[in-house]
């Protein structure tokens, strides 16, 4: 997911700017825009139709299913129960939801900061390495950013095995004994700890390999210009490296606030929301509450409004992409 | 600029403890899942493996169903893949060649769509394959994975294809080339690492999934391998070595295809994206 972004963000504008202008002339100019007409459309219909289909049909399901009373008996009996809104107004009533709220917008912005802050660091470091250091450091990041999801999962479980963990050798080792044995999923911070360490670290690498990218296309002009005009590193960064990298940074801090808020199978495998269901996010609150309590309608319920909430963390974000779509095409 | 002997050290000297930072969870999973289990269970960690063995990656292929799994998880991998650059490849040269009416609504549904929070939603999809009785078959799983990575297969090749100046086009089309020949000779050859790099992030995405498959294919001849990983863990207890072949097992692929195809897509994928 974290991928696909800011592409997209930015690519409109060159696509349109190659396509756009004054037909040129030619023998087909005419013809093809007669049959410009419909084929479009056609070759549109396929992705259009299956998107409307997969992804529209579950959302629209997923809307009435919190309108009704779904539990184990309803689902094996295939009962549809219509309870209007007392999902919602359970759910919204309830301190649980509320402080999983918190926890989540806590916890997404924690791991944000951390990705955004860390990365860009790295990615100056890469453009100030020599040639084979920085090769080096691009694989290491490119190996750490390739690990599946559930692999690096499992690794990070074994790293923080309560026995023969080799964290809490090091830990031991370097003096702090009351860690040899240490139990890091036993409690609501230490689990979070190692949660966020690993989407931490996972995330770093697309951020940075891309903000390094985006370095190289700096003119090397710009900087030759600071440093005559007196300009330090500390100067040169402000006036050219940032301003520079600024709308990169803006739209991938976004795209990471989304990837980390529904992050699901992170903390589903390495701690199943525990201890005490204390590392639930709403994702996962609304898996474990719609799927493992078997309570469907709630779950749902839940759902919509984590989406809401998502919405709302990138409501900023959204309108401008729309605006940006509407003033370049 | 003159740089003090400090100031050509300490970057060096960030970028190694980055790189072990970085690297020492994959190392770590490849020697755990090689070394005798003695070494494993030391207590001082082994760091580099006096002997190797693959009796740990024995324990994880003969694994119950293990190669059912990986057969599941190519084949709903490879498809998801196959259909999304087959239904995109129309919509992306629709939008980045042709004008029309609503194009820039077409966009934003793809755009959004790419952002679509599915974890979310796997109750709601749970009760859609449930009524239909496809639980625990890999068609749905297939169609769901298709549509996941397809927002991104199209907005990504569309700036591929954009990329493809449009002249070359016109003059097949001007030397007697209808428009599907001179898509076909001129654009299409072109695009090959487009296709590359948008088959590359499908792939992990759908080699990836586990929220979706975890509810709708309980069945064990069901799964695929990151649910199968998942539960290897609670079946082998504490046989770290065999988990981490399983992991290692299960890694393997995509950091193959990604020391490969890294360079070209990250460059694709970037390159272009920031200087707009």
């Amino acid at each position: 997911m974290s991928v696909q972004t800011e592409r997209a963000k930015t690519a409109p504008g060159t696509a349109v700017r190659k396509s756009g202008g004054p037909p040129k002339g030619g023998p087909h100019a005419k013809r093809k825009g007669a049959s410009g007409s419909l084929l479009p459309y056609v070759l549109l219909l396929p992705a259009l139709a299956t998107t409307l289909v997969f992804l529209g049909w579950p959302m629209v399901k997923n809307a009435t299913l919190s309108l009704q009373n779904v539990n184990r008996r309803q689902l094996i009996r295939r009962l549809t129960e219509w309870t209007g809104f007392d999902n919602y107004e359970a759910t919204l009533k309830s301190e649980e939801f509320w402080r999983v709220v918190g926890r989540s917008i806590v916890f997404t912005g924690v791991n944000v900061i951390l990705i955004m802050g860390i990365s860009t660091l790295v990615g100056l470091l890469l453009a100030r390495l020599g040639k084979k250091m920085r090769l080096t450091l691009q694989i290491g990041l490119v190996l750490a950013w390739a690990m599946p999801i559930i692999a690096a999962t499992t690794v990070y479980q074994w790293l923080f095995a309560q026995r023969f963990g080799v964290v809490n050798w090091v830990l031991d080792k370097l003096g702090w004994h009351s860690m040899a044995d240490y139990n890091w999923i036993g409690s609501q911070f230490s689990a979070f700890f190692v949660i966020t360490l690993l989407i931490v670290w996972q995330s770093i690498p697309f951020v940075a390999l891309s903000l390094y990218a985006a370095t190289t296309t700096i003119p090397n002009e710009l900087y030759e210009a600071a440093s005559l005009d007196g300009a330090g590193a500390w100067k040169s960064f402000t006036t050219v490296t940032f301003p520079f990298i600024k709308p990169f940074l803006f739209a991938t801090t976004f795209l990471e606030v989304i990837w980390v808020f529904k992050a699901l199978p992170q903390i589903f495998a390495l701690s199943e929301g525990g201890p005490d269901r204390l590392t639930e996010t709403l994702p996962v609150y609304a898996f474990v509450e719609g799927v493992g309590n078997q309570h469907y309608g709630m779950g749902a319920a839940i759902s919509l409004l984590t989406i809401l909430v998502l919405l709302g963390l990138t409501s900023y974000y959204l309108r401008i992409v729309l605006k940006q779509e509407r003033d370049e095409l | 600029m003159k740089r003090s002997r400090l100031g050509r050290i300490w970057p060096n000297a960030t970028a190694i403890v980055l790189f072990i930072g970085f690297v020492f969870p994959v190392y770590w999973m490849f020697n755990t899942a090689l070394k005798p289990t003695g070494d494993i269970l030391s207590e001082d960690p082994v760091w580099f493996p006096s002997s190797l063995t693959f009796e740990h990656f024995e324990t994880a292929v003969n694994a119950d169903n293990f190669w059912t799994l990986v057969r599941n998880s190519l084949t709903v991998t490879l498809l998801a893949v196959g259909l999304s650059l087959l239904v995109a490849l129309g919509a992306s040269f629709a939008i980045a060649r042709m004008r029309f009416k609503g194009r820039r609504g077409v966009i934003l549904v793809f755009m959004i769509a790419q952002m679509a929070p599915w974890e979310v939603m796997v109750i709601a999809i749970y009760m859609l394959v449930r009524d239909a009785d496809m639980l625990n078959s890999l068609v749905p799983l297939t169609l769901f994975y298709t549509v996941m990575v397809l927002p991104l297969t199209i907005l990504t090749l569309r700036n591929y294809i954009a990329a493809v100046p449009k002249e070359l086009e016109e003059s097949a089309m001007v030397d007697g080339c209808s428009r599907v020949q001179a898509f076909r000779k001129v654009i299409f050859p072109l695009l090959a690492p487009g296709l590359m790099a948008t088959s590359l992030f499908g792939f992990i995405t759908a080699w990836n999934e586990f929220p979706m498959v975890l509810i709708l294919n309980k069945q064990d001849q069901a799964q695929t391998l990151p649910v199968w990983l998942y539960s290897f863990q609670s079946n082998f207890g504490n046989d770290w070595g065999a988990t981490m072949a399983a992991a290692s097992l299960f890694a393997l692929p995509i950091l193959i295809l990604f020391l490969f195809l890294q360079r070209r897509a990250v460059g694709g994928l970037t390159s272009g994206a920031v200087k707009g």
